[in-house]
């Protein structure tokens, strides 16, 4: 094997278990920041002596045991430090020999058990509330998801630098706030779960938003967001909601072939063309959106969200969709996770479901709303109910307003199209 | 990028109908199918009975002809496949050597072709195969 055919070969090793090595490191250094490094420097190790000795038959074992060796010498050194390193020292002050007995038998167990356990720690941790979204989401890219901070700046379009920062930074304040590497107690679970899903949607949605085809790696934050809410949906398979998000984003992943045509222009939903959906995703995502049922969850937000897709993915013409039931659904999640931008999309299944008329009601009541303020899509919702309403005057001046204010070039020339269209009805 | 690793059981061609493998294989296959399960790769996964119990249909002269299982020119067949997510072709390859296969067994590993793959041309020919597809798999 040549050089680089190795390093390729180190670099699918290491998304494999790069997670698992910081977990486990984590585990047992009680730092995530740490751990990380304890698990670079094995990358690093590999990347040195794999092209000049070959690759072990194991790799990933190899790497796991370097980098819990390397573990092992921190915690050796922290040690020699006489128990007077910073962090023992803070351990120290309170319930000293609980704490020390707790810290003993938790590196002992790291050695052995599951590292399922280990991941679920990583995972709550990265995705702690004592960090900002953005710092969540770069952590777990980071920590669970193995990309490179080149590959996180690329994904968002930022500078490298910032993504950097933005890591250290974070690492600094789950070690500063000491955030303990646990999995929250059941009373907190389902808010700290909560705090996870949203930073696995983040990813996707940062991914899933993007309409440029010329950089691949937007549509990996999709693949990645899958993998992540995947291994997730494994690691807690009791709690609904994760299947709900996971059926979401399997579903609205299965139009990603449709949804962008020939010269990056985006299509909306109800034009795509439905043979490029694809078919295993949608079968999936039913799937994972089912089981978040009969778990009980389906009333959750992405559960219901995903019910939502379903409904679309169910149809094979736009004709066939069932838009009461798309409503009806809406309705549930207005009630239970209410927004200006759940009411806008409720109000355009209103109009599908019972004509254009009960849908322009819903979306003049939010023409005061101030969180819509400058959103393109409430202007474009209600020009085009306008429009099928006859008031054309009116519609077209929405549209030149939508046009006023989306971002998106492409989309600006089709709702000027749609005005010009409006200022002199055919025929 | 998804990958197809194939797994050719080398004397799978002359299994007798309804071999099954037995009960230890299966035990360390289906570990290995979890561990694809929670690294959130495996998208789908299927076993094939041997191919004593199937057909083959050939085109001489480009008109359809049966001809039922074992087929005695076949060296090599599939006795299933495993359908992976995953960032490269050697993630691919290191999934597959993972698998506790034994030593008559093989995997290939094939990418799957994507839709942008294609040319405009295909694309448009293959759209109407796929809208086909779709009405299928909805049971329509």
């Amino acid at each position: 094997m040549t050089t680089s055919a190795i390093h390729r070969a180190i670099d699918a090793v290491w998304r494999i278990e790069s997670a698992k090595i910081i977990a486990k490191a984590a585990r047992m250094l009680r730092d995530v920041g740490l751990a990380e490094e304890v698990a670079q420097d094995a990358l690093v190790t590999a990347l040195e002596r794999w092209p000049r000795d070959g690759i072990p038959d194991n790799p990933g074992a190899w790497l796991m045991t370097t980098a819990k060796n390397s573990a092992i010498d921190h915690l050796r050194r922290r040690k020699l430090h006489g128990l007077k390193h910073e962090e023992l020292g803070r351990e120290l002050e309170s319930q000293e020999e609980v704490r020390q007995a707790q810290a003993l038998a938790d590196f002992e167990a790291a050695l052995e058990d599951d590292i399922g356990d280990d991941l679920l720690r990583l995972v709550f941790t990265a995705c702690h509330p004592v960090l900002s979204p953005e710092a969540r989401v770069a952590l777990t890219l980071r920590v669970l998801g193995g990309l490179t901070t080149d590959e996180i700046a690329r994904a968002f379009l930022i500078a490298e630098p910032t993504v950097a920062q933005r890591i250290v930074r974070a690492k600094r304040t789950l070690s500063e706030a000491r955030v303990p590497f646990e999995v929250p107690r059941k009373d907190a679970l389902a808010a700290r779960l909560e705090s996870v899903l949203e930073v696995i949607y983040l990813i996707f949605n940062e991914g899933y938003a993007a309409t440029r085809g010329d950089d691949w790696m937007r549509p990996a934050l999709c693949e990645e967001a899958l993998r992540l809410g995947r291994i997730l949906a494994e690691l807690v398979p009791a709690q609904p909601e994760v299947h709900g998000l996971v059926g979401l984003m399997e579903i609205q992943a299965s139009r990603a072939a449709a949804r962008i045509g020939p010269s990056g222009e985006p299509i909306l939903l109800l034009e795509q063309n439905r043979a490029r959906w694809d078919q295993l995703l949608i079968h999936r995502g039913l799937a994972a959106l089912e089981r978040a049922e009969q778990l009980g969850g389906a009333f959750g937000p992405y559960a219901l969200q995903a019910a939502i897709a379903a409904c679309h993915a169910r149809a094979h013409t736009p004709t066939e969709t069932d838009w009461m039931r798309i409503a009806a659904l809406y309705d549930a999640l207005a009630q239970i996770a209410p927004s200006p931008i759940v009411e806008l999309n409720r109000a355009v299944a209103i109009a599908m479901a019972f004509g254009p008329a009960a849908g322009l009601q819903l979306v003049d009541a939010l023409m005061s709303e101030s969180q819509l303020t400058g959103y393109h899509l409430l202007p474009s919702v209600r020009g085009d109910l306008l429009a099928k309403l006859g008031r054309t005057d009116e519609a077209c001046a929405e549209f030149k307003r939508a046009a006023s204010l989306t971002r998106n070039v492409r989309e600006r020339d089709m709702l000027l199209q749609r005005a010009a269209t409006c200022a002199s009805p055919p025929r | 990028m998804r990958f197809m690793m194939l797994m050719i059981p080398k004397g799978y061609e002359t299994a007798a109908p309804g071999t099954m493998p037995d009960a230890k294989a299966v035990e360390a296959m289906m570990k290995y199918n979890e561990a694809l399960q929670k690294a959130g790769v495996l998208l789908a996964l299927d076993g094939l009975h041997p191919p004593s119990m199937g057909a083959r249909v050939t085109f001489p002269g480009g008109k359809a002809k049966v001809t039922d299982g074992p087929f005695a020119e076949a060296k090599e067949v599939l006795g299933g496949y495993w359908m992976i997510q995953v960032k490269s072709k050697e993630e691919a390859v290191e999934w597959a050597s993972r698998c506790p296969a034994s030593e008559n067994e093989v995997i290939e590993v094939r990418q799957v072709q994507e839709f942008a793959d294609f040319p405009a041309d295909v694309q448009d020919a293959a759209a109407g195969f796929s809208e086909m597809q779709a009405r299928q798999s909805r049971g329509t």
